[in-house]
């Protein structure tokens, strides 16, 4: 093959990638590096969307760090939710997967009845619980007091929003059962047999058995909870909203957070500065915590040896 | 334990005591795990169960505490669907849904293909970016979207905003799709490319109908995203009600029907239902598409 013809077929193989890519390569370059260069732009000027903007320095960082009322809550409950929520979604989500591979009888039914509160909207699924959990008129709480256990308040209790939340999402728990029983059933048979011959109890079994087999899932399981915990939004806004009893429809200057600033989340904080406070540069400095905090998980996720989700083969 | 497979297995044999603890055991042990299970399952299933029963309710009985309704009262979901935009959110919801998925699978397809089957230099990286977009909160990029669609090209108020992008790729689509195009062998491609299949050709052809159950879990998850997707249409839509969504509008109608739990567990009922059903559907494509998301590499 001449060097020509050669060079004609790489140019030729090289514009076939970039046509497919094409789509992406828009989309990529539109919807996510063009406004993630703005929001670092924005962060540094004060826009209102009204005057065009104007060089405001570090003003709206030290704002948001110091003078924001919101933000530390915000952090705070970031934290919070990534420590208990992540880490009880995926002692749960083991638990139950656990539990499905031992089921022997009406299988498909347990998982089918398992999987559905996954699929629910969210907002459908919160409004569910902010009835259930009502204080007043939940059936949760009718159930607890004829059985004598003093009920808490909920979405309405700032030290039990959070765990109520955290009920909601262990009842949407259907994903991460299904890829721990994909784990489990992939973990082999034979080295169970081995554990069993060496007397291993059941507990050293799933200790130095299971456990071992599964901890990159349990891993990504982590690490995606708290990538979700990032972007977590639409849960704690309708509870508080639906609990707090202010909504008059959408669109109501309603001050999320409720109650006390226990379900405050950082997205949660680009909405209140940028679209109820017309605080765009503000509202561009969380989201640039946001993104920092966001990529310090996802590279994680990346970068481990074995490939939690792995680039290329 | 060898010897005793090598015997025929003697039924009407008196057990030995071993044997004997052995199966009630086993027995004991299938007990507490079923137990476990219906435990298990009505933590699933009773919010649900309590969700239709109060949208059965009379008004004063859903400000009750009862749990089951002394009248069926059916007439709540004809109210629900009587309240002025419960069918133009549904339209929109559909709209926004149905649009958005043949626009992600048509942009997402080739490349996914291209990321999954083409040698070429940055393709690493190219899927390293997929995954940090896959991974990026909407909230982070926002800000200038908004500015951007409501300032430059004046679409607030409607939902082309979340629609037109979708034409570009979905990052989760995309990461989806190649890892399901990568279990397909190479050698079917490499055969229809000695047929002289160009690569759309092998795409649409070869890729595509094998492919089905993959395009399924993507399509669905798609469709769900958008179902379910609130931040989107609250920040672009909300200004004006004819184009809300029903997850946007499910948590207004509660504002309209301040006290009336009963109405708004019919809505929450008449959201959930369609995602249920097509889940009855497509149960294979769901479970498949989160076994993707999560395990193979």
């Amino acid at each position: 093959m001449t060097a020509y013809t050669l060079r004609a077929k790489r140019r030729k193989a090289a514009f076939r990638t970039a046509a497919f890519l094409s789509p992406w390569l828009i989309g990529f370059t539109v919807f996510f590096a063009y406004p993630l260069i703005s929001t670092v732009y924005f962060s540094f000027m004060h826009y209102d969307g009204f005057r065009p903007p104007t060089f405001s320095g570090a003003k709206n960082w030290i704002y948001v760090f110091r003078d924001y009322p919101y933000f530390w809550p915000a952090m705070r409950n970031t934290l919070w939710l990534v420590v208990v929520m992540v880490s009880l979604r995926v002692v749960f989500g083991l638990g139950v997967g656990l539990l499905i591979t031992k089921i022997k009888t009406g299988t498909g039914v347990f998982r089918t009845l398992f999987y559905l509160p996954y699929l629910a909207p969210p907002v459908a699924a919160t409004m569910a619980f902010a009835f259930l959990l009502n204080p007043g008129t939940g059936p949760v709480n009718s159930i607890l007091e004829k059985t004598g256990i003093p009920a808490p308040a909920w979405f309405n209790d700032p030290t039990w929003s959070k765990p109520a939340l955290t009920l909601l999402a262990l009842w949407g728990i259907g994903d991460l059962m299904v890829i721990f029983m994909a784990a489990l059933l992939d973990v082999p048979q034979e080295q169970y047999e081995a554990a069993e011959l060496d007397g291993a109890s059941a507990w050293q079994r799933f200790r130095y058995v299971t456990l071992p087999n599964i901890s990159p899932i349990v891993m990504f399981a982590v690490v995606t909870g708290v990538i979700q915990t990032m972007q977590y939004y639409a849960q704690p806004l309708i509870a508080g909203k639906v609990a707090s009893g202010v909504i008059q429809g959408a669109g109501t200057n309603f001050e999320p957070g409720y109650p006390e600033n226990s379900t405050w989340t950082l997205p949660q904080l680009v909405y209140n500065l940028g679209f109820q406070r017309f605080d765009y540069g503000s509202a561009c400095v969380v989201a640039l915590v946001l993104f920092a905090l966001s990529m310090v998980f996802t590279a994680f996720l990346m970068r481990r040896r074995g490939g939690l989700i792995q680039a290329g083969d | 334990m060898t010897q005793v497979l090598d015997k025929p297995v003697q039924l009407s044999a008196p057990d030995s005591t071993a044997e004997r603890t052995a199966r009630r055991r086993a027995f004991l042990e299938w007990i507490a795990v079923h137990s476990l299970g219906v435990a298990a399952a009505l933590f699933f299933t009773l919010p649900f169960v309590f969700v239709f029963l109060t949208s059965l309710m009379s008004d004063s009985q859903a400000l009750s505490r009862d749990l089951i309704p002394h009248t069926w009262e059916w007439g709540n979901y004809q109210k629900v669907f009587d309240t002025p935009g419960f069918l133009t959110w549904w339209r929109n919801t559909l709209f926004y849904a149905g649009l958005g998925t043949v626009l992600t699978v048509v942009s997402s397809l080739p490349v996914a293909y291209a990321l999954a089957k083409f040698r070429f230099r940055g393709r690493n990286p190219a899927m390293m970016l997929v995954i940090s977009m896959m991974m990026l909160p909407p909230q982070v990029i926002i800000i200038p979207m908004y500015l951007f669609w409501a300032k430059q090209l004046d679409l607030s108020g409607t939902l082309w905003p979340l629609i037109i992008p979708m034409a570009f790729g979905d990052a989760f689509s995309i990461f989806l799709l190649r890892q399901f195009l990568l279990t397909i062998p190479n050698e079917y491609l490499d055969a229809a490319k000695v047929d002289g299949c160009g690569e759309l050709r092998a795409l649409l052809r070869v890729v595509v109908p094998m492919a089905k159950p993959g395009i399924a879990a993507v399509a669905l998850f798609q469709f769900f995203y958008a179902w379910n997707d609130y931040f989107g249409p609250q920040i672009y839509a909300s200004e004006n009600a004819g184009a809300w969504t029903l997850s946007y509008g499910l948590e207004s109608f509660k504002g309209m029907h301040h006290t009336d739990w009963n109405l708004t567990m019919a809505a929450t009922v008449l959201v959930m239902a369609p995602v249920i059903l097509v889940f009855f559907f497509a149960q294979k494509a769901f479970v498949e598409g989160v076994t993707l998301t999560g395990v193979k590499g």
